[in-house]
């Protein structure tokens, strides 16, 4: 579709979204008033400016039901996100929620061309998580065959992944390496022994390097999907091309802002990005700050779609650890790590406060054969460890070597921050 | 003469590691015949001398311990001031340079396992100089 053609859509479909919230949703009715704007300011796509903003603490506020805008009746079905930090959220789904959900993973998967041929092994999580639900209903949707296979019993899922001859697998990165390391140990070569070609992959920050790592470990093509609880889950993934993640137009609106002045940015200016969901019908989610930062492509992909793409996530302002005053995201500390060939694929960061200091430890496994008998060569390694993150994060970091496979693996979600500073 | 073949192994260092490894050691039925510990922030490296290092070494990789097997040499030493300095002028000479070393009391007497940058070398150079090194059946 032409660029003017979603503008316009996308208007149509803001416009009818707010006059309904302003009629229908006491929450964001009483926002836009306290804004000073109605229905009426909001003429054209840009007017979307003059609208408050949501944030996660709203979800929290109005922790359960308090936004939604449809009788319980309409929702069909919910999912809540693990309250890391306070209270959990809630998020609800009319059948048409769970339409477009569906409708944006099957226009993706379509994107790296999984179709009715593939076996799709959906290893997130399934249950009160929407990582698991959400990639079912979008391969069943492509009519691929869909393997439940959620998380954990690492052995079994890699013998139906042979007997069943799964060619994509949609799990986070961490798990795809858990799953390599005990491939490896059961004598399994995922190029020799299984039909696997494509893995989508995310629910957690990775980095290029990563994605590096786990193609050579185990001879797939990565792909990287977006998607967050209060969006709805999972949606968008990277086309065949991988430069960028496509993003639906009649189903998200993107804008990128300047973290500090909240002016609108350019394409390719990296900022904040701030989400509109234009067909959201249980709850609202307009102008929310995602907290994700990146920046948004317009140009056309040579893929062929339209659709504007967003730059993998660089960081989300909550993972921010500030070091000293210095910001730091833990996906550069995975940067640095993976370009050393001798660092495994699992390490841990590890921040205190010690006589009112930050410190911050990164753990580090290091592969079998990089262990060397001689004190001096592993020191030199740590010493250049250090010396990278201090060049790359601005910062002294302490680095520890650690015996491969002594650091935690996660199936589910990777926890690699801990962070004991109190305060 | 020739060289002997040891154990080298990662242990992190934190408290319990080294109990995990001497029980994995324990459960393969490996006797340690001599070792020493090194110990530099966050790991530290076990070295020991085993009966059958090729065998133990295939062993404790199952096991995902991560360990490679290094040469040394074995030198005899009777126990009076000056048997160590003989060992170690004949490097000095010879510019050998040691790496680290540790001592252990077998059947034979006491003995010193050198750690050297070319063990073949040295032992020639020992040899030359009159001085015995020990063979893996003489531990």
């Amino acid at each position: 579709m032409p660029k003017d053609e979603i503008k316009k859509m996308q208007y149509a479909s803001l416009k009818k979204l707010v006059e309904n919230l302003y009629q229908n949703n006491q929450f964001y009715h009483d926002r836009m008033k306290a804004q000073g704007v109605l229905p009426s300011d909001i003429n054209c796509l840009a007017d979307i400016q003059k609208l408050p903003f949501m944030y996660k603490q709203d979800l929290r506020d109005f922790y359960p039901t308090k936004l939604f805008t449809v009788p319980n009746t309409d929702v069909v079905r919910y999912h809540v996100s693990s309250g890391t930090t306070g209270k959990p959220t809630l998020v609800g789904y009319t059948q048409n929620d769970i339409g477009y959900w569906t409708d944006a993973l099957a226009r993706s998967l379509t994107s790296i061309g999984i179709g009715k041929d593939d076996v799709v092994q959906v290893s997130y999580g399934y249950g009160l998580f929407t990582g698991g639900l959400g990639l079912h209903y979008g391969v069943e949707a492509v009519g691929a065959t869909v393997l439940p296979s959620g998380t954990g019993g690492t052995e079994r899922q890699l013998e139906l992944m042979q007997d069943l001859d799964v060619t994509a697998i949609a799990c986070t990165p961490s798990y795809l390496i858990h799953m390599a390391n005990v491939a490896q140990k059961m004598g399994i070569d995922f190029r020799r022994d299984t039909k696997l070609k494509k893995a989508i992959l995310g629910a957690e920050p990775w980095t290029e390097g990563m994605r590096q790592r786990i193609e050579d470990m185990t001879g797939v093509k990565a792909y990287d999907v977006y998607g967050t609880s209060e969006m709805g889950g999972p949606m968008f993934t990277e086309c065949e091309e991988r430069k960028g993640i496509h993003i639906s137009s009649d189903i998200m609106y993107v804008e990128i802002l300047d973290p500090e002045t909240g002016e609108v940015l350019e394409p390719g200016q990296k900022g904040e990005m701030v989400v509109t969901l234009l067909r959201k019908e249980a709850f609202p989610l307009i102008r929310y700050k995602i907290k994700d930062l990146t920046c948004i492509m317009e140009d056309e992909c040579e893929c062929g779609r339209t659709s504007p793409r967003i730059e993998r996530i660089s960081g989300r302002s909550d993972d921010m650890l500030i070091i000293r005053g210095i910001n730091v995201f833990p996906s550069q500390v995975e940067h640095v790590l993976m370009q050393v060939p001798q660092v495994g694929d699992q390490y841990m960061i590890i921040v205190d406060r010690v006589n009112d200091l930050d410190t911050m430890v990164v753990q580090v496994e290091i592969k079998p054969e990089a262990f060397s008998d001689k004190i001096e060569e592993m020191v030199a390694l740590k010493k250049r460890l250090e010396y990278e993150m201090k060049k790359y994060l601005n910062i002294a970091v302490a680095v520890e070597l650690k015996e491969s496979g002594s650091l935690p693996r996660f199936e589910g979600k990777a926890k690699r921050v801990i962070d004991k500073r109190v305060y | 003469m020739s060289v002997i073949t040891q154990l080298s192994i990662f242990v992190n260092n934190e408290p319990g590691s080294f109990a995990g490894i001497t029980a994995a050691l324990k459960e393969c039925g490996i006797n340690l015949k001599a070792f020493n510990i090194a110990e530099s922030s966050g790991f530290g490296v076990l070295r020991a001398i085993a009966d059958n290092p090729n065998e133990a070494c295939e062993t404790l990789k199952k096991r995902n311990i991560v360990v490679k097997l290094t040469d040394v040499i074995a030198v005899p030493m009777e126990d009076k001031p000056g048997e160590i300095y003989k060992v170690a002028k004949v490097f000095g000479e010879s510019n050998i340079n040691i790496e680290y070393a540790y001592a252990y009391a077998g059947p034979k007497g006491p003995a010193v396992f050198f750690r050297v940058d070319n063990p073949e070398i040295a032992i020639e150079a020992l040899k030359a100089a009159g001085l015995e090194t020990l063979d893996a059946a003489d531990l």
